[in-house]
């Protein structure tokens, strides 16, 4: 019960860290995801046995964490749900390529620092605002429509979830969790309440002017600090692709090739 | 000011599983009236709203707002001069922070960023919680959930300000700053609810619902003081009347 209970305030941690005030979250929404967005291009652009041309893609969301502030144990949480689905993908590498280790880690690098990435954006951001760079960008209505919704309906799920549970375990105080014989009604029970408690939302969202596309959240157009934090990062990854800055560092600082 | 009128005529609507929760109503609330409906669950003050506000269409009967009838082509002119506080506030609140919710509505609706700063100040003023303009909705009280909950709807300018169960989950002093914010309305106002004290508190003119049609409608005082009316309907005179009257009956027997 305790960690669904907190399960719930972690899923409200990116919101959170959204509405923080800092250089990285007063950026127009726009520049930060063209960036990011230029970042991972580049990230996946390396062929499978250039690990050291990727290191310096490590200063970007190094960076992004600094100058926003943002916690380092609740962004590591995050990465380390991941990172077993990545060491999946990637540990069968060495079994069948000589070089396989080389291959497993350059998937361990780009899909950490990709994930890193997006939940820096997130957290600089925060989903509306992202939705809102989305429309700007002309990304199809439904596509933004379907992504905030399906956000916002973890929210819902949780929640719905959290009373269930609370209903269920006070009520069956001598087992833990929630009992295989009850677990299909409980699941169906929880969809048909997530189902009517969103169409509620929908309701309120209908009432207030909502016709299938979220509201433009008023950001003005691009400054000249958005322009020079985009171009100057970008800048830095045409370098980091077509030079490569860690050999070249270690010739000049101990001659070594 | 005719345009505020809003008259129900000869209304029914069956659920899809036959359930017929309204019987033809009909009824006409004036520019500026407070409207109480009342009635016991299942009596189908629920399902009346959403008719009112379009959210369902009547299988019989129609609803006039001013002289426009509500069908599918003016449901959004209709919904921008009548609006909805949901009973529960969590329904109402789905962004992620106040002032998110409070500017959605005008944002929807096209208005310039200027203005959509001035209307949510001025709706957040209005209810008292400008300080929890960039809080996370689900951080707030039951209270200040309700008062965000009104702003939303207040910052889109409403001629009809409709309140489901307004005070359910309401503590005595959120309650009366309720009761304080909708006097200080003074457009029309429709509130459904159980608690009678309310209604009698707030509104001019009370609808008895009883088993989808309309069981009374008149002056508020008279309507929640008409015990065996009410007690036909599963309803009971509010506290306050009984009170009044236990000290009539007193001030009588000292005679």
């Amino acid at each position: 019960m305790q960690k669904i209970l907190s399960a719930m305030d972690n899923i409200r941690l990116f919101d959170d860290l959204a509405r923080k005030k800092s250089a990285i979250h007063s950026l127009h929404p726009v520049a930060k995801l063209i960036t990011t967005f230029a970042f991972l291009l580049f990230l996946v652009s390396f062929g499978r046995y250039e690990i050291i041309k990727l290191l310096p893609f490590v200063a970007f969301p190094l960076f992004m964490i600094i100058k926003a502030d943002l916690p380092l144990i609740p962004l590591g949480q995050r990465l380390l749900v991941v990172e077993p689905l990545i060491v999946g993908v990637g540990i069968l590498n060495p079994l069948f390529d000589p070089a396989g280790w080389l291959t497993f880690a350059s998937i361990m690098i780009k899909a950490t620092l990709t994930v890193v990435a997006a939940l820096v954006l997130v957290g600089t951001t925060g989903m509306d605002r992202l939705a809102s760079a989305l429309y700007k960008l002309k990304v199809p209505d439904m596509f933004v429509l379907q992504l905030t919704l399906t956000y916002r309906y973890i929210f819902v799920l949780v929640e719905e979830l959290v009373v269930m549970m609370r209903a269920y375990s006070l009520r069956s105080y001598t087992q833990k969790g929630i009992s295989f014989k009850d677990g299909g009604p409980f699941v169906g029970q929880l969809l048909l309440r997530t189902l009517d408690r969103a169409q509620r939302v929908h309701y309120a969202m209908g009432l207030r002017g909502f016709q299938g596309r979220y509201p433009d959240d008023g950001q003005t157009s691009l400054k000249a600090k958005d322009l020079v934090f985009a171009l100057g990062w970008i800048g830095f990854f045409l370098l980091c692709r077509f030079y490569n800055w860690p050999a070249l560092l270690g010739l000049l600082l101990g001659g070594i090739q | 000011m005719s345009h505020h009128k809003i008259e129900v005529r000869n209304l029914a609507y069956s659920y899809p599983d036959g359930c017929q929760a309204i019987r033809d109503i009909s009824f006409t609330i004036r520019h500026g009236e407070s409207v109480g409906i009342i009635g016991a669950n299942g009596s189908g003050k629920s399902t009346l709203l959403m008719l009112l506000l379009g959210i369902m269409f009547p299988s019989k009967g129609q609803v006039l707002v001013g002289d426009v009838a509500l069908t599918k082509k003016t449901l959004a002119m209709i919904r921008q001069r009548l609006q909805l506080v949901f009973q529960d506030s969590d329904d109402q609140l789905f962004t992620t922070s106040v002032f998110d919710d409070v500017a959605f509505g005008p944002r929807n609706y096209n208005l310039s960023p200027t203005e959509v700063d001035t209307r949510v100040d001025e709706a957040l003023e209005q209810v008292g919680i400008a300080h929890l303009k960039y809080k996370a909705p689900y951080k707030l009280s039951g209270g200040q959930k309700k008062a965000a909950a009104i702003a939303t709807v207040l910052a889109m300018h409403p001629d009809v300000l409709i309140m489901d169960e307004p005070t359910s989950g309401l503590d005595p002093k959120s309650r009366r700053r309720l009761i304080d914010i909708l006097k200080c309305f003074d457009h029309t106002k429709i509130i459904t609810s159980h608690d009678l004290d309310l209604v009698l508190d707030t509104c001019q003119i009370t609808i008895v619902i009883n088993d989808g049609t309309v069981a009374a409608i008149g002056p508020t005082e008279e309507v929640l003081s008409n015990r065996e009316l009410l007690e036909r309907c599963d309803l009971e005179v509010p506290l306050s009347i009984k009170l009044r009257s236990l000290q009539g009956n007193g001030r009588h027997d000292a005679d």
